[in-house]
């Protein structure tokens, strides 16, 4: 499907669909974090962890083209981050449906496959079958006639799930879409996800607040916290020694038997100058 | 009676489908603030002898710029678009007590005076009504899009500082038109009640788009045939017919309806989890 797999090149630049180097992100006179260097190939599940307010959206940003790096390289697909690139499928935060909004599930995914097209167009018998796919991917497709404002929080995550698969993406960025579900719900959206990325061999970002629902099914972590970025499997980064040094702080990470990890010792640091 | 009529009915089409956009992206409070940067504009203009529609169409399509011109979400900035409003308001009443003509003029833009209205002005309505139609159609994906799911549409790379300005002028051309039928006062009942009514009736955009129409069509003609027979204003049976409406359809028709659109609670159980066996 894509054009790049045609093209012969390394099988390992290939497979690359976000590398980043020497990433510094944030704003003029106010850098968020420095030294982010990564690699995400292909159909992994990466998760974006962190304290509030340490830069997990501004990655996302950056990776949009929605906001530029101060400096270093980020490239995705082998190119420049542009605005409204068709090839990422975009879940932000906190995605506000108002009671009042009647509009059912079906017409939103719709909007997402054929929302940039100018002109009057009733309605295009493909594009709602696109749009119903989308939704049965998610399982949701029962929920195509229900209106927005009636969803429940894991219903709705679903539905802006299938928003975001219906143009049929190679990386999905996903903010924070466990944070209004409880621990059954986010379990099962994190199940979903994994079986999306697995399945259609997409790349998925998902920030998150809390890492232990995805543990089993990540492939890589990155730690943003205190204006730094730890980045690599979550066996290896998710270690005392690991984020001690990287922090200059003493960070206790802490497994449970069941296998639970809790970092302590870096969030009561965060938020101070850079 | 007929200019009345032919003028009612474009104007309630168009305000029945702008409303709609303006209900979509909760900007109700500015086009009821476009209408009263409006009365300044048509105080104006009956001031220096012209019809009130031109003073209507530039001063809400100025005033619908600088909104926008605050900055994105700029609709929900209740504060700054209240102290232009009340200042536009008192920039009216001066315009109106420096007319020394008939107090009836206030009177009519506060409130719509339909059937006064001259021939030029079903002409410019007309003209009104056919640009936005256009604009309507082409924008139509897009503005709907942006108007649902703001964030996903920037992502997207949809223009929308470009469609917030589109938007606005919309409400602009479509306030200033509206005001003749039922002025700068009650302009809530044709560009936001029926599309409020629309949006509980269809799921889908394209069928509220024409509920809306079909609402303020209604209340439009039925409005202009009682007020035929009764020596009371136009706009006081369209408000209340309008307002009618509203109640059957917020607090009688979900009972009638065995499946409501808007169920008042969520379903307790969820069926598509409880099918998925609990890991």
């Amino acid at each position: 499907m894509t054009v790049t797999q045609s093209i012969a090149i390394p099988t390992t630049m290939q497979q690359e669909i976000v590398t980043a180097e020497n990433l510094v992100a944030g704003y003029p006179g106010k850098t968020v974090w420095r030294g982010a260097s990564f690699g995400f190939d292909r159909g992994e599940l990466v998760a974006i962890i962190g304290p509030n307010g340490a830069g997990k959206t501004t990655l996302f940003r950056l990776l949009l083209g929605l906001q530029q790096p101060i400096s270093g390289l980020i490239k995705i697909f082998n190119d420049q981050p542009k605005r409204g690139n068709p090839r990422i499928g975009y879940v932000p935060q906190r995605h506000i449906i108002d009671s009042e909004t009647n509009v059912e599930c079906l017409e939103l995914v719709h909007l997402a496959f054929c929302g940039h097209r100018w002109g009057f167009h009733l309605s295009s018998k493909m594009g709602r079958k696109t749009a119903l796919d989308a939704l049965e991917a998610v399982g949701a497709a029962e929920l195509a006639h229900q209106p927005l404002s009636v969803l429940s929080g894991g219903e709705l995550q679903r539905v802006f799930l299938a928003e975001a698969l219906v143009s049929n993406p190679d990386l999905l960025l996903l903010d924070e879409p466990l944070s209004s579900l409880d621990i059954r719900r986010a379990k099962e959206l994190v199940q979903l996800v994994d079986r999306v990325v697995r399945s259609r061999n997409v790349t998925a970002l998902l920030v998150a607040h809390d890492i232990n629902p995805l543990l089993p099914y990540l492939d890589k972590v990155v730690y943003i916290a205190n204006g730094k970025v730890a980045t690599g499997k979550p066996k290896e980064v998710l270690t005392s020694e690991r984020l001690s040094a990287l922090y200059d702080v003493h960070v206790e990470v802490i497994r449970d038997s069941r296998g639970n990890v809790a970092i302590i010792g870096i969030e009561d640091h965060h938020g101070d100058e850079q | 009676m007929q200019h009345a009529f032919e003028a009612g009915t474009l104007v309630a089409i168009i305000a029945g489908i702008v409303g709609y956009f303006v209900v979509l992206r909760r900007s109700s409070f500015a086009a009821h603030a476009l209408s009263h940067i409006g009365f300044a504009g048509a105080a104006g203009a009956v001031l220096i002898g012209i019809s009130p529609v031109f003073g209507l169409l530039l001063f809400t399509s100025v005033g619908g710029i600088g909104i926008t011109a605050l900055g994105p979400r700029a609709s929900h900035r209740d504060v700054q678009i209240g102290t232009v409003l009340a200042f536009m308001l008192g920039l009216g009443v001066l315009f109106i007590s420096l007319y020394t003509g008939y107090a009836t003029e206030a009177y009519s833009i506060l409130f719509g005076e339909i059937l006064g209205i001259s021939s030029l002005d079903v002409i410019v309505t007309a003209v009104a009504a056919m640009i936005i139609l256009c604009a309507v159609a082409a924008v139509y994906r897009p503005l709907l899009f942006a108007s649902l799911d703001e964030e996903v549409a920037e992502a997207k790379g949809l223009p929308m500082h470009m469609l917030g300005i589109v938007f606005m002028l919309l409400v602009a051309l479509a306030t200033s038109i509206a005001v003749q039928v039922v002025g700068v006062l009650l302009i809530f009942s044709l560009m936001v009640t029926p599309a409020a009514i629309a949006q509980r009736l269809a799921k889908q955009p394209w069928r509220a788009l024409l509920a809306s129409v079909i609402v303020s069509l209604l209340a439009t003609w039925l409005g202009l045939f009682v007020a035929f027979y009764e020596p009371y204003p136009v706009s006081f049976f369209i408000t209340s017919i309008v307002f009618i409406f509203y109640m059957v359809v917020r607090f009688i028709y979900p009972r009638i309806r065995w499946n409501p659109i808007r169920a008042q609670t969520k379903p307790l159980i969820n069926r598509h989890y409880a099918d998925q066996p609990c890991q």
